[in-house]
């Protein structure tokens, strides 16, 4: 019973500890790293769902269709492997508190972030095949939709927190580790991207 | 490069020099919601999100109910015409829907999001706000099924949905298309539980908390939240791609345009077979706590409990294909997938023994919780052995939509999940209301409940050896299963009654009930070293944990120094709890309901138009960003860089 308890001692003072860190020891990373965890599981079962309906022996497109046109999809790979450079120096900035590169290389992923977004209108434009003729085009037409989803998602946040890294909160220690954070995840939608790529355009024609 | 700098403002800080009424004065007016609706509305105190999802998981739990009376009342006698088949069709389905995502998944987070904050040490949920949007996406999905049902558009296609019927060839009209979108409220709701659960048993525990000295619960919460991250995707996705098939055209499982049906079963399947244990594990934590509190002893084979969990987490995702024997299968298939069903039985086992030997080796108590723990240990039991058995193949396709299956899972759910769900509202509602629930009265509605569920599906087994369908209106006079069927309708009734008296008896007890001390069972938790109900800071200083039965320790050691005047609370490392960061926590908003609103209108209109999502996605992009936004810098002082 509470009145027998034994009586409490302080051991531990917990004001010294910081307020903020990066990586693993920060909550953000965390949250993210579940959210890695649900949208890579909706990736790899959409993919799953692809290699279920090219398996049941017939071709790959159907007859008379073809596989997508290459050029949309593969600039949009070239520039989306060559964003990885400034995210890295974001996170790199983020980690050390630089401010100004900070603000000016966020500008430049969501311009970069821009161009992705228009690039992949034109992807939708190649595909060669509606969602509704069969199941081949509903197939690829759902890991385009899936992976623009993140593309969008993730383009607005980088635009939100450039906004954010503006105005006075930009110097709060905890915004940084949100640009790290952010870096973090853009490699994460980088990456989704690739085997999806080989799935939308080069299976189709590797399996014909 | 500048290293940000704390501002020159020094805080107020609970310790030696702040303890008792005064520290209580500065931590309630911090963490404490502000009167009246809309200080409900915008509370993330875990405690108030954790009540509210219980009081709704239990009004889904009477409307499900309910239909479970009617459906036994139609069956109760050949060829009665209470119900037609279509209504019937609805009702079947929207019971097991209703049961499935609107009771028991939210039932068990709403435990969870009430004691693991009491449990682990801290003062509330990492992402408190994520939290606070969960529940109203529950409740809103909830509504709109049912609102949907009174309007005669309720699903009927089964909890499962199975296409080709679900599909937009055999279901025209708007009745599945209301269940797909159902669905996609509640995984919505159940993944931000299990990111926030996730996130607060990682970071979040009492320093000295080491993995091993976590309460198995827990345990339990952390194996199921990481099975819902890896399962829900999957019944997001496809039920996207059925209502993509219906809505706009799609052919996923059109077999005439390179679709296939079987798709939709695999990707159900391998959401839905994790999903009971999504169910059945939390239930285990419940048991595990149970027991040691009423042995007055650690539970026996702590870590050989711990590690069933998690196999069986792990075997949950190799079974789905059970579900799909009756489709056709390679002989290795069927092979593959009994071995693997009849394998689970394994780590269920050990835990089912490792709780009689807790009980054999301890100084048991026979009080409400522990009656319902046995109960449990005794039909769950019997629920695991007819699992065996459908895992054979053989025996599964003589049985296959047969009321055998029905008996089955009404022993392993409601034996397995209910029972101990029952028994934690018994042991926990000390904590959750100040109040002792009563024990003459309890014991009542156990001694009624426990034979009236085996007089209602008992019975059951034997109807579907002798060949009675699932999912039917009604059956023809002379096949030999009326009397069972009666007797089957009569304990239905019977068990109702008997929960009845339980929801009475809790009714009773919040008003006229003893008034609880801190620990009134002399458990061993951290959860009872607080009062009950809990302050809204929960911990007036931080306990510190040597054992993993903190409260059977002789020392009572706490850590001291953070912020009272802001909402902060301390993150510790994964592995060992080591006192980490101070970190601060969300305060009370209305974004989270703004933003739910704006999502539950986009889903809705989105079952009539697909331009919903791009249009709808609009506002939904506001009230997130609005949520996001840091709106008070002054208020939690954090280090700035110049």
């Amino acid at each position: 019973m509470a009145s027998n308890a034994p009586a409490q001692t302080f051991a531990i003072d917990l004001q010294p500890l910081p307020t903020h860190a990066f990586g693993r020891r920060s909550l953000t990373w965390w949250g993210i790293v579940a959210f890695f965890l649900i949208e890579g599981t909706a990736f790899v079962l959409a993919v799953a769902a692809y290699f279920f309906l090219m398996g049941l022996d017939r071709a790959w497109p159907p007859p008379p269709f073809t596989p997508p046109d290459l050029l949309a999809g593969t600039l949009f790979t070239m520039v989306v492997l060559l964003s990885e450079i400034p995210n890295t120096l974001i996170k790199w900035a983020a980690e050390n508190y630089e401010l100004p590169r900070v603000r000016g290389l966020l500008v430049l992923m969501s311009a970069i972030g821009l161009v992705l977004v228009v690039l992949r209108g034109f992807e939708f434009n190649s595909l060669n095949v509606f969602w509704h003729q069969n199941a081949y085009g509903s197939a690829i037409w759902m890991l385009l939709v899936l992976h623009t989803t993140h593309i969008v998602t993730d383009w607005v946040d980088t635009l939100v927190l450039t906004a954010l890294m503006f105005t006075p909160h930009g110097q709060e220690g905890r915004r940084f580790v949100d640009c790290s954070e952010n870096a973090v995840y853009w490699r994460f939608v980088w990456l989704c991207w690739l085997p999806i790529y080989a799935l939308i355009y080069w299976l189709p024609r590797l399996v014909n | 490069m500048s290293q940000p700098t704390d501002s020159q403002r020094t805080y107020l800080r609970d310790g030696p020099d702040l303890t008792g009424a005064a520290l209580h004065d500065k931590l309630a007016g911090t963490w404490g919601d502000r009167p009246g609706f809309w200080g409900w509305a915008a509370s993330v105190d875990h405690k108030s999100i954790g009540r509210r999802y219980l009081v709704t998981a239990f009004v889904f739990l009477a409307l499900g109910g309910v239909l479970a009376l009617a459906m036994r009342l139609q069956l109760s006698g050949p060829q009665k015409d209470l119900i037609g088949p279509d209504r019937y069709n609805q009702i079947f389905t929207m019971h097991g829907t209703t049961m499935m995502f609107l009771f028991a998944v939210p039932v068990m987070d709403a435990v969870a999001i009430y004691l693991l904050p009491l449990m682990l040490g801290t003062r509330n949920l990492a992402f408190p706000r994520l939290n606070a949007f969960s529940w109203w996406m529950y409740v809103a999905g909830g509504s709109m099924l049912w609102i949907a049902f009174v309007l005669n558009a309720g699903p009927d296609a089964g909890w499962f949905s199975y296409v080709p019927l679900a599909g937009p060839e055999f279901s025209p009209g708007k009745r599945v298309d209301f269940w797909a979108q159902m669905v996609t409220f509640t995984e919505v709701a159940a993944l931000a539980v299990a990111v926030s659960i996730t996130a607060t048993i990682l970071k979040a525990r009492a320093p000295g908390m080491t993995l091993a000295r976590m309460p198995v619960f827990a345990w339990s919460m952390l194996v199921v939240s990481l099975m819902v991250i890896f399962s829900m995707p999957s019944i997001a996705l496809t039920s996207a791609m059925l209502m993509a098939d219906r809505m706009v055209g799609t052919q996923f499982f059109n077999p005439y345009e390179y679709g296939d049906a079987l798709l939709w079963q695999h990707l159900f399947w391998f959401f839905g077979h994790p999903e009971v244990y999504i169910i059945f594990l939390p239930a285990t934590g419940f048991v595990s706590e149970i027991v040691q509190a009423f042995t007055g002893r650690q539970v026996f084979g702590h870590t050989a409990v711990v590690l069933s969990l998690v196999a069986t987490g792990l075997l949950a995702f190799g079974l789905w294909v059970h579900h799909m024997f009756a489709t056709g299968l390679p002989r290795m298939g069927y092979a593959f997938y009994t071995a693997a069903s009849m394998a689970v039985a394994v780590p269920s086992g050990i835990q089912i023994f490792c709780w009689i030997a807790t009980i054999w080796t301890g100084r048991p108590r026979f009080g409400l919780p522990m009656l319902w723990v046995l109960g449990f240990i005794v039909t769950f039991v019997a629920g695991g052995l007819t699992g065996v058995m459908l895992a054979s193949v053989p025996l599964d396709l003589q049985v296959h939509d047969t009321y055998f299956v029905v008996a089955h899972f009404h022993y392993v759910l409601i034996g397995g999940a209910v029972f101990p769900l029952l028994g934690a509202v018994a042991y926990w509602f000390p904590k959750f209301t100040g109040r002792m629930l009563d024990e003459r009265w309890g014991k009542v509605a156990f001694w009624i409940a426990l034979p009236a569920f085996h007089l209602t599906f008992f019975p059951m087994h034997y109807l579907g050896i002798m060949g009675m369908p699932r999912r039917v209106y009604t059956y023809p006079a002379g096949m030999g299963w009326d009397t069972l069927n009666l007797i089957s309708s009569i304990g239905a009734f019977l068990f109702a009654g008997g929960v009845l008296v339980f929801v009475g008896n809790a009714l009773w007890s919040l008003r006229h009930g003893e008034q609880a001390p801190a620990d009134p069972w002399q458990a061993h938790g951290l959860e009872w070293a607080t009062s009950s109900p809990p302050q809204p800071y929960n911990f007036a200083h931080l306990p510190v944990v040597t054992s993993a039965t903190p409260l059977w320790s002789a020392e009572r050691p706490v850590a001291h120094g953070l912020r009272v005047e802001d909402r902060e609370v301390l993150l510790t490392t994964v592995l060992e709890a080591r006192p980490d960061l101070r970190e601060p926590s969300p305060m009370p908003t209305l974004w989270p309901m703004v933003a739910a609103i704006a999502t539950t209108v986009m889903f809705v209109c989105s079952i009539f138009t697909p331009w919903a999502v791009v249009i709808g996605s609009l506002p939904v992009a506001v009230a997130l960003i609005a949520w996001f936004w840091p709106k008070d810098r002054s208020h939690q002082g954090e280090p700035v860089v110049d």
